[in-house]
């Protein structure tokens, strides 16, 4: 049974800092995150945002987007995230319920660093894949935070991307799919600790790369398709530099990597970074499409896909806001001061 | 139904941040006051208005408290609560009760001790005045409500910061000449709108104050009142209306129906206009609720609040005295006290006994106030016989 | 507000559900037992749309300790398209482009949270469109 995206919706908030702004505080060379990281800014939630609600608004645009189906319909809810607002007690749950899912729905939440929101994509279309349920709502999501003065911080923003997958009613067929994992201690964050920690650069080679370039070319090999096979390509993107780099490794022109690159003006969104990359693909890409798509959690593991758009997508794209649309809606620039506010950065006690 | 006079007034020594006294001391004193003006040497029943005794002191029951502190017990004693009209709800059940002669002489008190906490606390507390649920929890305070009035009555009547900042200004002139009153101190326009913003466009200023403070009257028959040798001053008009709990349920957010409404009902129970009114003594909450108020009670044309005020028409001197207590803004408002102070003052006033601030003449005169953003009103109309 | 209370508004909260008077057809937000335009006693819930306009506003500077964090910030009462009145916060505006008519949407928000370890209160609040 071919099984895919039925609806896709986006988020991002409207806050924003620069890179200059976060370096100033520091003491930090701003040129080596702007020229070398490709960084200008990144998004920011507000202190009354968080996973659970840009969830809620990306999945209100994704029903948009399907409104011939009934939230009733949806059998399962996966929020993918590092950064959920709880520890213990789902962020599906309160997504569910906003959106008029259930009761008779399978809600769990899932985490695997960045590439949570990838993977809450397969296994959702695998459900319907395998007839248990109708359609599933998959949402990459995240708020991340990067130690104050760390590398992180110049990157860690915030987003959600929410996907409807199912049977029918597709706007993108899951043409195929390969996951690659390995144990691998790039970046991690202990249990209590406020912040995460990571391997300087060993986050590079033997974590990105090794999966992303694994994941990429056995999915390429078991597809028998050539990079220039695709019009669009969009690898998760921590930075402006490592997914222009692994798509120019695996032979992706610039021009198949430039709809689906957010990063310089919105930051990594971790669980969201690809998917999103994904949902600005789509706002643009034209019946019979193909999408290269692979994302990277750190850990380490990847997630790649191909995609193919339908007809269908002309009649459902412009139903909700686009993503580049809402990454340049009025713009709200922070001080490092309020941004230090809002993301509960100082101590009050 | 029979005559209601007020027989004796009284309030605690002063009202304003009272470290020293308790919920409890505060309201024993000023009915000690009101009893000792009244000369009777006991009552058939007693009354306390009190919004939030349970929030600001933990203290709830306040009725059998009164009595029992006073000496009183086992007399009936009931607490009134209205939010901030609940000083005049209870002047309005202890004349119900006079005038349908179930008791020939009642205690009606007031008290608010606001100051045990902190002024988060005392935000949060006053909220609850408003809707909880719809208003206060999605952020509302009760400062933003009236602020959000002032905004629409700005934008319907043209209404200014400026003609709102006067009535401050007017009351604490007022206070001046109110030895109970929490501030004495002159301030100007400018002042007003140099103050810290509360709620725009609401300055500190325009804002009344938390205040700890106590009043309380002795309503008794006009031939009790004959028999202890008292002015013969009557209550000879009360009403009471309700409105949506919700300002934004409100059918017009520059208007108080239920201000309108419980005035007009005194008004012709008492068989008087509004142009017959001496003095009033009106709910200034907020500057803007003062402006409000004197257009529902029909004595200035809606809209022309904010003029009349800056034009001098309810100063002392003008057509139409409001406050010359002080008001709520510079008087103070311990919340279920202001219903009861009001009536006090204008008992005063038509005594001819209220001193410096007496107004000429005075023979009729009306006291309102309200609850909330105005969900409910009491208006009582007295007059010197 | 208790756990319990806010768990008994998610309709209202999350889903903007209204009751609409089956005689007067009057929407009322939050439902309610008694019409108040015609005291009928039965109705026919609705979901709102989520878009209206501000009918008045203000910048709140004196927050209660449950806001204190996000002072100043706009308060607005709002005219939904489908009728009914609501008041809520207004995010994502400098306070001094609040204008009375503004269009306005409302958005998913965390509203309130009990201390740093109580639950986290969702609900409403609106963006200019």
């Amino acid at each position: 049974m071919t099984v895919g995206i039925v609806g896709y919706g986006a988020y991002i908030p409207r806050y924003r800092i620069r890179v200059e702004e976060i370096a100033k505080v520091w003491g930090a060379d701003a040129p080596s995150y702007q020229k070398g990281l490709q960084l200008r800014e990144k998004a920011v939630p507000a202190p009354d945002q968080d996973v659970i609600t840009m969830s809620v608004e990306a999945g209100r645009n994704a029903l948009a987007r399907a409104r011939e189906i009934s939230p009733r319909d949806i059998g399962a809810v996966y929020v993918g995230s590092e950064s959920p607002p709880y520890a213990v007690k789902p962020s599906g749950t309160v997504v569910a319920t906003a959106l008029d899912i259930g009761p008779a729905v399978h809600v769990a939440d899932f985490e695997f660093a960045c590439k949570a929101g990838s993977e809450a994509m397969y296994v959702c279309a695998s459900q319907a894949r395998a007839g248990d349920i109708k359609y599933g709502l998959a949402i990459g999501a995240d708020t991340s935070q990067g130690a104050p003065g760390d590398a992180l911080e110049y990157s860690a923003a915030a987003g959600a991307a929410a996907f409807i997958m199912g049977g029918d009613l597709l706007i993108a067929t899951m043409e195929d799919q390969f996951s690659y994992t390995s144990d691998t201690p790039d970046f991690w964050r202990r249990e209590y600790m406020h912040y995460p920690q990571h391997a300087g650069r060993f986050t590079g080679e033997p974590a990105y790369f090794k999966h992303v370039m694994g994941a990429s070319q056995a999915l390429l090999e078991k597809t028998g398709k050539k990079p220039k096979d695709f019009d669009f390509a969009v690898f998760h993107q921590p930075n402006g530099k490592f997914p222009m780099l692994a798509g120019k490794k695996l032979g992706f022109a610039r021009e198949q990597l430039e709809t689906g690159w957010l990063a310089p003006t919105l930051g990594n969104t971790y669980s969201g970074a690809s998917p999103l990359g994904l949902t600005a693909i789509l706002d643009v890409a034209k019946p019979g499409n193909t999408i290269f798509m692979c994302s990277f959690g750190s850990g380490a593991g990847s997630d790649a896909f191909v995609w193919k758009v339908t007809d269908r997508i002309d009649q459902v794209r412009d139903r909700a806001i686009g993503t580049r649309a809402m990454l340049e809606d009025r713009p709200i620039y922070l001080q490092y001061g309020e941004y230090a506010k809002f993301r509960r950065k100082i101590r009050k006690g | 139904m029979r005559d209601v006079a007020v027989v004796g007034i009284g309030l605690n020594d002063r009202w304003g941040e009272l470290w020293e006294v308790s919920l409890r001391d505060l309201v024993v004193q000023a009915a000690l006051a009101a009893i000792k003006d009244a000369g009777v040497d006991h009552v058939d029943s007693m009354y306390v208005g009190c919004m939030s005794s349970g929030l600001f002191t933990g203290q709830e029951h306040l009725g059998a408290l009164m009595a029992d502190y006073l000496g009183q017990a086992p007399v009936p004693a009931t607490r009134v609560e209205s939010a901030c009209a609940s000083g005049g709800v209870a002047v309005r059940q202890g004349f119900i009760e006079v005038a349908g002669g179930l008791a020939d002489i009642v205690l009606v008190a007031g008290v608010e001790k606001m100051t045990d906490v902190t002024g988060d606390r005392a935000t949060y507390a006053l909220g609850t005045a408003a809707d909880e649920e719809w208003e206060a929890f999605n952020g509302a305070t009760f400062p933003g409500l009236y602020a959000m009035m002032a905004v629409a009555h700005m934008a319907r009547y043209g209404t200014t910061c400026e003609q709102m900042a006067c009535v401050a200004v007017k009351n604490h002139e007022n206070a001046m000449k109110n030895p109970v009153a929490q501030y004495h101190d002159r301030i100007t326009v400018a002042g007003v709108l140099d103050s810290v913003m509360v709620a725009d466009p609401l300055h500190i200023l325009d804002c009344s104050p938390i205040t700890d403070g106590a009043a309380a009257l002795i309503l008794t028959t006009p031939e009790l009142a004959k028999k202890l040798k008292r002015p013969d001053v009557r209550i000879i008009g009360t009403g009471q209306a309700s409105d949506t709990i919700a300002l934004h349920s409100r059918e017009d957010l520059t208007a108080l129906d239920a201000v309108t409404r419980s005035a007009g009902a005194a008004y012709n129970m008492a068989n008087k206009k509004p142009r017959d009114i001496d003095l009033c003594e009106v709910h200034d909450c907020f500057t803007i609720a003062e402006i409000m108020v004197t257009e529902a009670l029909g004595l200035v044309e809606k809209g022309k609040g904010g003029p009349a005020v800056a034009a001098g028409e309810t100063a002392p001197g003008g057509r139409i005295p409001v406050n010359v207590s002080g008001g709520l803004k510079a008087k103070g408002h311990p919340v279920g006290a202001t219903g009861v102070a009001q009536v006090a003052e204008i008992v005063a006033q038509l005594r001819q006994s209220a001193g410096d601030r007496q107004i000429e003449k005075a023979r009729l005169g009306l006291a309102q106030t309200m609850g909330g953003t105005g969900a409910s009103s009491v208006v009582h109309i007295l007059e010197a016989k | 507000m208790s756990t319990a209370g806010s768990w008994r508004e998610y309709p209202q909260r999350y889903r903007y559900e209204a009751a609409v008077c089956d005689k007067c057809g009057k929407w009322h937000f939050p439902p309610r037992l008694v019409c108040d335009g015609c005291r009928n006693e039965t109705f026919t819930r609705k979901a709102m749309r989520r878009t209206g306009k501000i009918l008045t506003h203000t910048v709140i500077h004196m927050p209660p300790a449950a806001f204190k964090d996000e002072s100043p910030y706009a308060v607005a009462i709002i005219e939904m398209d489908d009728g009914p009145r609501i008041t809520t916060q207004v995010v994502g505006i400098a306070p001094g482009e609040l204008k009375i008519g503004q269009r306005v949407r409302l958005e998913f928000r965390r509203v309130q949270a009990d201390g740093e370890a109580g639950t986290i209160l969702y609900g409403y609040k609106a963006v200019v469109v």
